[in-house]
């Protein structure tokens, strides 16, 4: 998984962000990804028990989108993530039951009130933007809110995700031109899982890296192993720092692996080797992470299983909660087509 | 009073509410120093600086998508210009998937407050791209306020009421209307509500419904026929999604007599909502067909002069249409 990006971004050991973290933080970081996991397990459960109609995965890429929420400042940086960021927008403090509402179409769902289909996060709160299913249209949005930040004079940052297929876009490009002409506060995330439905990265583009492309938008580019949450941690950390202290963009690449299905309507076999997907799975970040955690002597085996019992129990809830809850009122349907008008007439 | 032209109007009013509001900025290709090709922000980056009156890539889905992005933050109230709006289909999804479902789909967490100006039209030597229009595509769309205001008065007061809403507006400008189309605009403040039709005209034989250029023709061509004794109400439809219906089925049912006149392309138009709307809702009352009268339903206007004549209307074109229904 080495490229040249990766060593020329290679950091001693001593200067690494990620040094930085409490044992705390790395603890939550790990209890983040395994409740994604966890919550993304069974949602594709409930989509083969035919409770679901529909569910995409982000099994795999929990590494970076957790590493970047804790780079951020939920609530103050603007985020727009994708369909597969349900580890990002838990980090950043969405619920388990959030995601269960909207992969139910239920009441109540923060997202869009079954409006949209699943995954398609938004928090107003939090200043998680809302995305639509075209791909990459968030980009050139996200630039947009970067520049509004700028503008303002805040240091606030606005981070954008997408895969590499929708880098294939105008859209991406676009964004990225206008991050780059106007040097704003913007980090766009490439979470490179090597596929695009079931169109391999190969026949997606000729560079070898994404982050290749950041040169031609006058930004910085790096290319980071996206199963690595800690690498995660130090590219999206000196990103952010450069973004605050008004250096300019970003584009990151997490080199990466959809070990599912596109999503519950796609069948991979059709166009990929078991013995591929069999590879990735044995570069899981969350078993990678592990590692990391019982050699540094953070996590033994007795509170792995009590971090796996609790983010069983909190999915169990919410799905109870989500289950119980009403369907909308049809008659949301006819509403929030438009705000109110003032009374000109008076 | 201030007596101006369409595009003296638009500037005027961009610039007062920019000294009013500093969250509007505007942003477009050559807007900037150069003040626009039609000219429509000339002098405002050299009052309002960079900052606010912001040049961009040559690129109108961004143009529009950083438009959005912008507001979505609920700080910025951007007015965006897509120079020509034959020129605006590279933003469309943005506006469509984007912009327009914003609020819908995220239960009004989430809004737009853009306005999106675009100079439409014909009859000014633009052969195909820079002669078209286009607000069929827009006035589709559930989510979006689509607008076509061709007088000074009607410029300033609907720019106006477009920057008191919270949802995207498509500011439809007829390019040829710019210079050719005067009259008096009012130094004070005042508002022309979005989605309420004008009588230019009043008559009781037969109703004519339009917008944009062609509705300056009708009014020509309506005082043609009072000289022979007919007499036509011309409605200005101005806001074309939400459509005034209420203006236009009290017309109709006082004349039972209606002509649809517009410039953009008759199939699936604005002409066929209006038709269908009357047919639905006041058929007792009509005392001849719905008529329309549009350009031929071909791609645009041809830049070659006897062509571009050929496919625009014109005062004697709608003459012989009115003329025509009035006989029925």
């Amino acid at each position: 998984m080495a490229t040249s990006a990766d060593k020329s971004n290679k950091t001693t050991s001593s200067d690494r962000p990620s040094d930085r973290l409490s044992d705390e933080q790395l603890l939550k970081m790990y209890k983040t990804m395994v409740l994604s996991r966890k919550l993304d397990e069974r949602s594709w459960v409930l989509n083969r028990q035919g409770r679901a109609p529909f569910h995409i995965s982000g099994i795999g890429h929990e590494a970076i989108q957790v590493a970047a929420a804790e780079t951020l400042r939920p609530g103050y940086d603007w985020v727009y993530p994708y369909y597969r960021d349900l580890a990002f927008v838990l980090a950043l403090g969405m619920k388990p039951v959030d995601h269960m509402l909207g992969l139910l179409g239920k009441a109540g769902d923060p997202s869009s009130n079954g409006i949209q289909m699943p995954s398609h996060y938004s928090h107003a709160g939090l200043r998680i933007g809302s995305i639509s299913s075209p791909v990459a249209t968030q980009v050139p949005i996200a630039a947009g809110t970067a520049l509004a930040s700028k503008l303002k004079g805040t240091d606030e940052v606005t981070v954008v995700c997408l895969g590499e297929g929708s880098t294939s876009q105008g859209d991406f490009h676009e964004g990225l031109n206008w991050a780059g002409v106007h040097k704003l506060p913007f980090i766009c995330i490439v979470q490179n899982n090597q596929y695009a439905i079931s169109v391999p990265v190969e026949k997606e583009m000729a560079v070898k890296n994404v982050a290749d492309r950041a040169i031609a938008y006058g930004i910085k580019g790096v290319v980071v192993d996206g199963n690595d949450v800690l690498a995660c941690y130090d590219v999206m950390a000196e990103a952010v720092e450069r973004a605050r202290r008004g250096e300019g963009a970003t584009l990151v690449e997490a080199k990466t692996y959809r070990v599912t299905p596109h999503s519950s309507d796609d069948d991979d076999r059709t166009y990929r080797s078991r013995e591929e997907v069999e590879y990735w799975k044995q570069r899981d970040p969350i078993r990678l992470f592990e590692k990391v955690l019982f050699e540094r002597g953070i996590l033994n085996d007795a509170l792995k299983q009590e971090i796996e019992d609790w983010a069983i129990a909190e999915v169990d809830k919410a799905e109870e909660e989500a289950v119980n809850a009403p369907y909308p009122d049809v008659s949301e349907m006819y509403d929030h087509l438009y705000g109110p008008v003032p009374n000109w007439e008076a | 009073m201030a007596i101006m032209n369409n595009i003296e109007a638009l500037r005027e009013t961009l610039r007062q509410e920019m000294e009013r509001d500093p969250r509007i900025i505007i942003m477009g290709e050559d807007v900037g120093p150069r003040g626009g090709v039609f000219r429509a922000t000339q002098g405002l980056y050299q009052q309002f600086g960079e900052n606010r009156v912001i040049d961009t890539p040559l690129a109108e889905l961004s143009i529009v998508a950083t438009g959005i992005g912008l507001a979505l933050t609920g700080y910025f109230k951007p007015i965006v210009e897509i120079q020509f709006a034959d020129f605006i289909f590279p933003a469309f999804n943005q506006i469509l998937s984007e912009a327009a479902r914003m609020r819908y789909r995220t239960r009004s967490d989430w809004t737009v407050p853009l306005i999106i100006r675009a100079p439409y039209g014909g009859g000014i030597s633009g052969g195909l791209y820079h002669s078209q229009s286009v607000e069929a595509f827009f006035a589709h769309i559930p989510g979006l306020y689509v607008v076509a205001p061709t007088t000074p008065y009607d410029i300033k007061g609907m720019l106006r009421a477009a920057l008191q809403l919270d949802d995207p507006v498509l500011f439809f400008e007829h390019k040829k209307t710019y210079r050719l189309i005067k009259g008096e605009v009012p130094e004070e403040d005042y508002v022309v509500p979005i989605g309420k039709a004008a009588i230019r005209r009043e008559g009781d034989d037969l109703t004519v419904i339009s917008y944009g250029l062609a509705m300056h023709d009708a009014v020509k061509a309506a005082d043609m026929l009072a000289a022979e004794g007919i007499g036509v109400e011309v409605i200005d439809l101005r806001t074309l999604r939400p459509l005034d219906k209420e203006t236009i089925l009290e017309s109709v049912k006082k004349t039972g007599k209606v002509l649809i006149v517009h410039e953009d392309n008759p199939t699936v138009s604005v002409g066929s909502e209006v038709a269908a709307i009357i047919g639905q809702e006041a058929f007792e009352y009509l005392d001849g067909p719905i008529t329309r009268l549009t350009p031929p339903d071909v791609p645009a206007v041809p830049f070659s002069h006897p062509l571009q004549d050929a496919f625009m209307l014109n005062p004697e074109k709608i003459a012989k249409a009115m003329r025509e229904l009035a006989a029925y």
